[in-house]
């Protein structure tokens, strides 16, 4: 095993022996006849353990043919995979042109203060994972921050508390939600 | 035969010449880093740049990439390129300044100064080393990984690659870091690359600035480790 | 659902919609778009539903819910046909009292819209100034129809061009309607979209061509395409399946960001739609046509926005522009000739050939045809999407149809074309938006986003944002685009903390102009516009961050102070927030902070009901 298989290892959430080599064969199956077909393999991998694991990539590796150093390359060129285990949680604030001349810097900056954690980082619970995005394409009611799907709009730094609160106590199923 | 025009210069090459190959033949001198005969062409550098087209038109291209076009005028050296050509170097020094290569080529053009906040990256990423592994090697042990300011290069998981059959090409073709990057135990090192140069890396100041494409080197992070033990 | 499998069998089929002709039942429209979503659609589309059924109103009143109608600021909003009645800013207690006036014909006049400036109520969607003054071609089409169900587009006229132009059998005919029309592309740059389509039909049809939808709408504050998408997406299904007619193509392929789920859902729908029914696929509508479109999904980068970097991404690799040329027309996606259109573009074929060339070139200006939608946003009044003619002076979409500022501050710049573009200043307003001027002053049209920017505005912080956006989203093979805009990020956060020197803003501009020379691709190409642009029109601001160290917008955290004002009535509002315990104060009476432990965080300032808290 690798040394930094190990490390993985001693993470809380989804270690890489959670990983189930026959998922991601079926994953890379699905995909047979698409185009492009690894960013959606890597997609739909991202969508059932929460990040693309080692292992992971490692099987797409073997049964796609293709060479690791491909498949980690494009890993790590699209903002959305992730390869480091992610919170229960993950809040996105978006840092579209239009949220950042409303604010939206500060609004980062508070949730930094309240959780204790950097941009791109993960509280040491694995309750939350903080990250940027460009732009959700929400611009008129920005700032706009959407955690786990739910978006709240408007949020300037003094709401930021409460959506934490909300997001702890987990958000309703429904899309919506007004700070 | 495709019939162009550099620097004035009436020249007829084969289709599918690039105008960096038009013009040395020509015996035109372009500065390259990124591009490499045996490699296919890359342009990552952009020192090559040189001028195409004429009035509002004319843009810069660079010349390692950009087909030989019939009937093309090119300009390998007008204030436009020179003075683009200028600011690159510029930014090398500040970004690599210990490279004797992208030292040469500052000094060349005339660089007195560098206006940047100094940074020691050394990397440039050119991507010499990964298209040498991929196209000369066969082995694909080392990629770009990461994009924009997080762009790097080296292996997937920074972990010695299972491809890697440590030939050391990567290493060779180094234009930021020939004549470094030395290991005194070769046997022990994960890339040869080093063995045959002197003085080794390890007697070098700042020690840790070395940088071995290969990184992390095994045996250099073992002794790294040791050195940091025995302080 | 029935296969059609030929040109009669659909019209036979379509006329069954159209004689059938629902007798006018009032309807109440509800958009629910991603904007709308966000402000809580959902809850009310259920309650309308219940109250319809609760009420027993299933055959006075029907329900259609929607994409998105553009005027976002005012969402959850609803519209009731026939009238064209507007109920702005709904709410779960209000939607119960709009279905039932609907169903018994009133008009609640005290939901309406009031003018902010006279204070009368505009009962009519078309008495709003912020739609009266649009032309609204693309997205008045989203407010008819239902963008799950074929049926829904079919009944409003949709894939009848396409009929139209399969029946008439000539493909040329198409690219020269499209080249007649004088479209050019809405993605950006502005190429004629004919010469683009006579080019890939000019291609040798070996192995087949690629057609390409970019809707990887990447530049922030821009949306109008995830609009289209979600209110429309069979509009662009048959602009593409028309324009594989008269190029020849054989392929298509969507690729859409994967930060838009809802639009991506809808085009999962209405492509399985369009499959089943004999649209797409082999022999469409049993011609000798076939053309199969995929659906592929972004994963979050800018650059791919970019023809090469896309076409990389679509093949599975990373988003690294190449050289061109060979130019994609000439070796796309696997190597195979291809064209790419954006959106909304694509969103304009079914009307140009619906409703003939010369109809949508009287629109707009010479070499600047038909409408523009622009994504309205920032510090604006009336927030949303707009439709305007090619040509129209920006001042009239900003202040006539956006209303004018959102607060007190007077409006100072509109920044357009996202990363790639530019900040134009308020003393340009005059100038009329097409793809020539707005290239002249210094910015692009882009994708159409105008973000609006006030003198609580900092030009040197919107320079650095663009650049901090760029650093990241270059893909970082050019030397001199991920270096370059490194080091303008470096030299502009200098400038920002009050450390920056004249011969640095020197060098900042010398940088930019070089990146903008020595670049491979459009990204690098433009990554210095926001730069020079703000450069050219506010270098006095930069100056004086130099010189003064002082940042008149009171952005620049370094060269502001919190204080609190003599209308402070000492509510504690602000002393209970602030994380760092900066704030002290008796009740009743004004409050100070302490600098020193102030972090600027600026919660006091969003808690304070008084406007007592000054920046400065």
């Amino acid at each position: 095993m690798t040394q930094s298989t190990t490390q993985l290892m001693n993470l809380p959430s989804c270690p890489n022996d959670a990983v189930d080599v026959h998922v991601i064969q079926r994953i890379v199956e699905e995909h047979n006849q698409t185009r492009g077909a690894l960013i959606a393999v890597l997609e739909d991998i991202q969508a059932e353990y929460g990040y693309l694991p080692e292992t992971a990539l490692r099987t797409v590796a073997e049964a796609t043919g293709r060479s690791l150093v491909d498949i980690y390359g494009v890993a790590t060129f699209y903002r959305s995979f992730s390869l480091q285990p992610r919170g229960k949680s993950l809040i996105s604030v978006c840092l579209g042109t239009a949220c950042h001349v409303r604010g939206a810097p500060m609004v980062v900056e508070e949730f930094e203060r309240q959780l204790g954690i950097r941009v791109g980082e993960t509280t040491s619970d694995m309750a939350f994972s903080l990250e940027t995005v460009n732009c959700l394409g929400a611009c008129a009611l920005g700032p706009i921050v959407a955690v786990d799907g739910h978006y709240f709009s408007k949020v300037d730094p003094a709401k930021v508390k409460s959506i934490i609160r909300k997001a702890r106590l987990g958000l309703s199923p429904v899309e919506e939600s007004v700070a | 035969m495709i019939e162009l025009t550099i620097n004035g210069v009436l020249v007829s090459v084969e289709k599918g010449a690039t105008i960096l190959e038009a013009a040395e033949f020509l015996g035109f001198p372009i500065p390259t880093l990124c591009h490499m005969e045996g490699l296919s062409p890359y342009g990552a550098c952009r020192l090559c740049v040189v001028e195409i087209g004429e009035g509002p038109k004319a843009k810069l291209v660079s010349s390692c990439t950009y087909p030989a076009e019939a009937g093309l005028k090119v300009r390998t050296a007008s204030t436009r390129v020179l003075r683009t050509r200028r600011m690159i170097l510029e930014l090398l020094l500040a970004s690599c300044p210990q490279s004797k290569i992208i030292q040469d080529l500052a000094s060349a053009h005339g660089i007195r100064r560098q206006r940047f906040k100094q940074e020691y990256e050394d990397c440039i990423l050119c991507g010499r080393c990964v298209r040498m592994c991929e196209e000369q090697m066969m082995a694909k042990a080392i990629g770009f990984r990461g994009r924009g300011e997080k762009r790097s290069i080296g292996t997937p998981f920074d972990v010695q690659s299972d491809v890697c059959r440590l030939c050391g090409g990567c290493m060779y073709v180094c234009p930021a870091c020939q004549l470094r990057c030395t290991y005194t135990e070769p046997e022990k090192a994960i890339c040869g690359g080093c063995a045959n140069l002197s003085p080794p890396c390890i007697e070098k100041d700042p020690y840790d600035d070395m940088l071995c494409y290969m990184s992390p080197c095994v045996a250099c992070e073992i002794t790294k480790t040791e050195m940091k033990i025995g302080v | 659902m029935i296969q059609l499998k030929s040109i009669e069998s659909f019209k036979i089929y379509r006329s069954q919609f159209l004689t059938k002709n629902t007798p006018s039942i009032p309807t109440v429209v509800i958009p629910a778009g991603t904007c709308a979503q966000a402000g809580g659609v959902n809850e009310l589309i259920g309650l309308a539903e219940n109250r319809i059924l609760s009420s027993g109103l299933s055959g006075k009143v029907r329900l259609r819910i929607t994409g998105c109608h553009g005027f976002c600021e005012m969402e959850p909003s609803v519209l009731i046909e026939p009238e064209g009645t507007f109920y702005p800013k709904v709410t779960p207690k209000t939607i119960g009292m709009i279905v039932e006036a609907v169903a018994a014909g009133e008009l609640l006049t005290d939901l309406l819209y009031r003018d902010p400036n006279t204070g009368l109520p505009a009962p009519r969607q078309k008495d709003l100034p912020f739609f009266s003054k649009q032309l609204r071609n693309i997205i008045a089409r989203c407010e008819k129809i239902d963008p799950t169900s074929l049926e829904s587009y079919l009944e409003n006229g949709g894939y009848a061009p396409l009929a139209g132009v399969m029946e008439r059998n000539d493909s040329r005919w198409v690219v020269e309607e499209i080249k007649k029309s004088g479209l050019r592309g809405r993605g950006g740059a502005g190429f004629p979209t004919g010469l683009k389509w006579e080019l890939l039909a000019n291609q040798k049809n070996g192995a087949g061509k690629f057609l390409v939808c970019n809707a990887d709408e990447g530049d922030p504050g821009a949306y109008m395409d995830r609009s289209v998408l979600e209110g429309n997406p069979h509009s662009i299904i048959e602009g593409m399946i028309i324009g594989a007619f008269g190029t020849g193509a054989t392929e298509g392929v969507i690729y859409v960001r994967n930060e838009y789920p809802l639009a991506i859902k809808h085009l999962h729908i209405a492509l399985r739609q369009a499959r089943e029914m004999g649209f797409l696929g082999e022999n469409i509508l049993g011609c000798d046509f076939s053309f199969h479109i995929e659906l592929v999904r972004g994963a979050g980068a800018f650059v791919c926005g970019e023809e090469t970097a896309l076409i990389r991404s679509i093949e599975g690799k990373m988003g690294e522009p190449r050289q061109r040329p060979p130019f994609p027309i000439q070796k796309g996606i696997e190597g195979k000739p291809t064209a790419i259109n954006n959106v909304e573009t694509w969103a304009n074929i079914p009307i140009i050939i619906g409703e003939g060339a010369d109809t949508f070139a009287q629109v707009g200006t010479k070499n600047n045809s038909g409408t523009k939608i622009f994504s309205l946003v920032g510090k604006i009044r009336n927030t949303g999407l707009v439709e305007v003619p090619m040509g129209i002076a920006i001042r009239d979409i900003i202040y006539d149809i956006g209303g004018g500022p959102s607060g007190k501050t007077p409006i100072k710049a509109v920044q357009t074309g996202g990363p790639s573009g530019g900040c134009i200043p308020a003393v340009l307003f005059d100038l009329p938006i097409d793809y020539d001027s707005l290239a002249e002053a210094g910015s692009i049209m882009g994708s159409g986003g105008m973000i609006v920017m006030d003198e609580n505005t900092c030009m040197v912080d919107v320079a650095k944002y663009f650049m901090g956006f760029l650093k990241e989203e270059s893909c970082g093979k050019c030397f001199t685009c991920r270096k370059g805009t490194q080091r303008m990020y470096e030299i502009l956060d200098a400038i920002s903390r009050g450390e920056g020197t004249l011969e640095q803003l020197d060098l900042l501009e010398e940088l930019a102009w070089v990146v903008k020379d020595s670049t491979m691709c459009g990204l690098g190409q433009t990554a210095p516009n926001p730069v020079l642009s703000t450069l050219r029109y506010f270098r006095d601001e930069f100056v004086e961050h130099i010189v003064d160290h002082r940042c008149r917008a009171g952005v620049c955290k370094e060269l502001i102070t919190y204080s609190i004002e003599d209308n402070c009535n000492g509510c504690g509002a602000c002393l209970r927030i602030c994380p760092e315990n900066a704030i002290s104060g008796e009740k009743k009476e004004r409050h100070v902070i302490d600098s020193d432990r102030c972090v600027k965080c600026g919660v006091c300032k969003s808690v304070c009901q008084y406007d007592a808290i000054k920046v400065a």
